[in-house]
């Protein structure tokens, strides 16, 4: 990554916080809002580390986060006032914009692909130039008033809530765990199991690995870190096995293990009450064959694709 | 062995249905003081890795174009395009609905979902077409096509969004690996999971397919006599 990248990634970071920091604004002023000082809280000091993370110590990062754990923990992140989707009014914009109301999104798509495919920025900061370019087109196309960037960011983060730092912060307990040697002791414990240096053994493993874990915590995100750090790299990677494809893969190969575990209650417990279904398992049922069918398919797909 | 305990924490955490960051934190926390560290060096290295890995939020960024297009209409639009399809067997509702989630997750839009499109469209269409078809369905079968039009949004969305570079999967891949030490860029992770893509919509295919004729074989008998 060169250094304009960086510049750049920095000032969408900084865009990034702003947008929090928006968010923790609105929250600290609605009145109506039991929590808004805890509400507000956390989402000034989750721009804090936006804004301010690479230039001060990161222990003072690290008690931050520990601060915006306590006011999630005791339950002062909540949804502050946002500016609801008017349904009739939508859809008589809809019945005027007509099918070009998806370009600006298509356009999100293409230009982080197209950017970095060929090459001008690097992957990560295409997307962001990508959302910066998709940003004009949406309010060109939809004649939007500006303001409606910030009241939509801040419906949508608020809506996402406070699980939006959840990949980052999985990605520090996965440094954690690899620091204290996590990743060590699972190494050590599979090696008893299956002979090293042999890939096929190594594939079985992590994708099999990564399904179990995510069937345990209900989270492929959770799971990833912890098995790649323990099964991928030693028993796939270090094989000789492209990180790209073996990651792709492996993350996928959880996402079998989330098709089957009612831990993932968003997706196959609450959809049953949602629709009213009488059987509670109905829909991991449903999904089963095809579950452990694309498991299969994964360590195929991976023992195939990644040695190349 | 007692380094393992964060694992435990994190399931125990999920299981008791605890607040999940708090979880995520303590497992983190306790991790890193049991094998030695002291809170200062724990919190540093949370911290440090924190700022390190910002690039998995960047999907914020996407979040007003999202929204915007949210409140010009989207969903209509999108409803809209799907009722054109009439005269669908349930198989093929959800066949096609299944290649619509992959495509939208694709293109990091959030279209589906249970709440939003399962209930409200895909699962009406759905046992409409199989009342059309069949004229009357007995409500274990009525449940099956509920449960089945939610795993194609499951199918879909976890096997699609993976395909857009700015994905949160595909974010936490690159910074995993780039804290492990190895170098990836989101553009081939986006496109190594293209195999696994088109690998779970043949699978759903197949099932769908498979449906049909399950449906077809137990209710033709009792309505062969009609013609349409």
């Amino acid at each position: 990554m060169n250094n304009f990248d960086n510049i750049l990634l920095e000032i969408f970071y900084i865009l990034i916080g702003l947008f929090f920091l928006y968010t923790g604004y609105r929250s600290f002023s609605d009145k109506n809002l039991k929590t808004r000082y805890g509400t507000g809280l956390f989402w000034t000091l989750l721009s804090g580390t936006f804004i301010l993370g690479p230039y001060i110590d990161g222990y003072i990062v690290g008690i931050m986060i520990v601060i915006i754990a306590i006011l999630t923990a005791t339950k002062q992140v909540q949804i502050s006032s946002i500016v609801p989707i008017d349904e009739k009014k939508a859809q008589i914009r809809s019945d005027r914009i007509g099918n070009k109301i998806f370009i600006p999104s298509i356009l999100i798509a293409v230009f982080a692909f197209g950017i970095a495919q060929l090459k001008i920025l690097s992957g990560t900061a295409a997307i962001g130039a990508a959302a910066v370019i998709a940003v004009i087109a949406v309010i060109a196309i939809t004649k939007s008033n500006p303001k409606n960037i910030a009241v939509d960011g801040d419906r949508l983060v608020q809506s996402m809530g406070a699980v939006i730092i959840l990949p980052q912060l999985l990605a520090a307990l996965g440094t954690l765990f690899t620091s204290a040697g996590v990743g060590t002791v699972i190494t050590e414990g599979i090696s008893g199991i299956i002979p090293e240096e042999n890939r096929l053994f190594g594939v079985v493993a992590y994708c099999v690995g990564m399904a179990l874990f995510t069937i345990i915590m209900g989270n492929g995100f959770a799971a990833f870190s912890v098995v790649t750090a323990g099964v991928g790299i030693p028993f796939v990677i270090m094989q000789g096995g492209n990180p790209a494809i073996v990651g792709a893969l492996g993350l996928t190969a959880g996402y079998c293990g989330t098709l089957l575990t009612p831990m993932a209650a968003n997706f196959n417990i609450v959809p049953v009450a949602l629709l009213e279904i009488r059987q509670k398992y109905s829909i991991i049922r449903y999904q089963a064959p095809v579950a452990i069918l694309a498991l299969i398919g994964h360590i195929v797909l991976m023992y195939f694709l990644a040695f190349n | 062995m007692i380094k393992l305990i964060g694992i435990v924490i994190v399931v125990f955490g999920f299981v008791l249905k605890k607040d999940t960051i708090a979880t995520v934190v303590t497992a983190g926390i306790v991790t890193g003081l049991v094998s030695g560290m002291n809170i200062i060096e724990v919190l540093d290295i949370l911290g440090t890795t924190f700022t390190s890995q910002r690039l998995m939020t960047l999907f914020i960024l996407t979040l007003p174009v999202i929204g915007i297009s949210e409140r010009y209409g989207l969903k209509q639009r999108a409803v809209e395009l799907i009722k054109k399809t009439k005269k669908i067997s349930v198989g093929g509702i959800n066949i096609i609905y299944l290649a619509l989630r992959q495509i939208t997750s694709a293109l990091s839009l959030r279209l589906g979902g249970h709440p939003q499109f399962v209930r409200p469209i895909i699962n009406p269409m759905a046992q409409g077409a199989a009342i059309v078809a069949y004229k009357e369905i007995d409500q274990d079968d009525v449940d099956l096509i509920k449960a089945s039009a939610c795993a194609q949004d499951n199918y879909g969305n976890f096997f699609g969004q993976n395909l857009f570079l700015g994905a949160g999967g595909v974010l936490l891949i690159v910074g995993t690996f780039s804290d492990l030490g190895y170098s990836v860029d989101p553009l081939n992770i986006a496109i190594a999971c293209i195999p696994s893509a088109i690998l779970i919509f043949v699978l759903g295919t197949i099932q769908n397919i498979l449906l049909d004729k399950k449906l077809k074989m137990k209710y033709t008998v009792k309505s062969s006599t009609k013609s349409k």
